[in-house]
């Protein structure tokens, strides 16, 4: 069943891409095809991408501090792993983007610093996740970064309209911004469903790991209790 | 599409998708290993 999905959801992620890229490169309209603006298109589905799997990771953290079910812990964990590869995405594209129109790689403002921070956090998160031995405690500390780490999600989500920097300001319309010409919205949207295809995929592959690792532990125990 | 343009566009998409890419290799690699290692440990807990 589990693998019924996985092939589903990344076929489906390849037709949408497929579909998009024609749409990005050939039918969209002039306005779009300048200044590299095509960028935009993989930069903020990407983040809405790793947004979409920060939160899934807080709800499973917080259903972890509720049941204390390591399963939870499990699924955050293999959320955020995902969640993190969208945002280094995000950052990266950005920056080439910048590179283009500013001429420079990076600006230290408020928009771009946040969501390194974010970045940073989640890296950090993962590395925690390392450090420590024990399931439980190892569970419980993770919970609590990644529900900080989800108010940070919450400022780099606003941090575009509170900060008046180089980054630029929202230009969507569910955002009221309004920057960007009829039909060159969708395809953004579009993009973030295939990437959350594709996030699917490798959510799953993660969990199929995990409950590996499980059965590595348990097996692991066995044995010594011989 | 100036060229110059067409370039950064095009190394746009390239890095976003090698990204994912070398993150799916790593998932991989990463699975290999753990399938090795519980056919090494599921042999262990046979012998003994």
């Amino acid at each position: 069943m589990r693998e019924k999905v996985m092939y589903t959801l990344a076929v489906i992620g390849m037709a949408l891409l497929t579909w998009n890229l024609y749409k990005i490169l050939f039918v969209l309209p002039q306005e779009a095809n300048v200044a590299a603006y095509q960028i935009v298109y993989f930069h903020v589905p990407a983040a809405f991408t790793a947004f979409t799997g920060f939160i899934v990771a807080l709800a499973a953290s917080a259903l972890y501090i509720a049941t204390s079910d390591l399963q939870y812990d499990a699924y955050a964990a293999g959320v955020t792993e995902v969640a993190l590869a969208f945002a280094s995405v995000n950052l990266a594209t950005g920056m080439i983007w910048a590179r283009f129109a500013w001429g420079i790689w990076w600006a230290w403002d408020a928009r771009l610093t946040s969501m390194l921070t974010c970045w940073l956090m989640y890296a950090g998160y993962l590395i925690l996740r390392r450090a420590i031995e024990e399931p439980t405690q190892r569970a419980r500390l993770s919970a609590f970064v990644s529900i900080l780490g989800c108010v940070n999600v919450a400022f780099v989500y606003k941090a575009i309209e509170w900060f008046r920097t180089q980054h630029p300001s929202p230009v969507l319309s569910i955002r009221q911004g309004g920057g960007m010409g009829s039909g060159m919205e969708a395809p953004i949207y579009w993009n973030w469903l295939a990437m959350l295809c594709f996030a699917g995929v490798l959510v799953i592959v993660r969990m199929r790991q995990e409950a590996v690792s499980r059965e590595i532990d348990s097996l692991r125990r066995m044995a010594h209790a011989y | 599409m100036s060229p110059r343009e067409f370039q950064f566009v095009f190394g746009g998409f390239l890095t976003a998708w090698l990204i994912l890419v070398i993150y799916a290799v790593s998932l991989g690699l990463r699975e290999r290993r753990l399938r090795k290692e519980l056919d090494r440990v599921r042999q262990m807990v046979e012998k003994r």
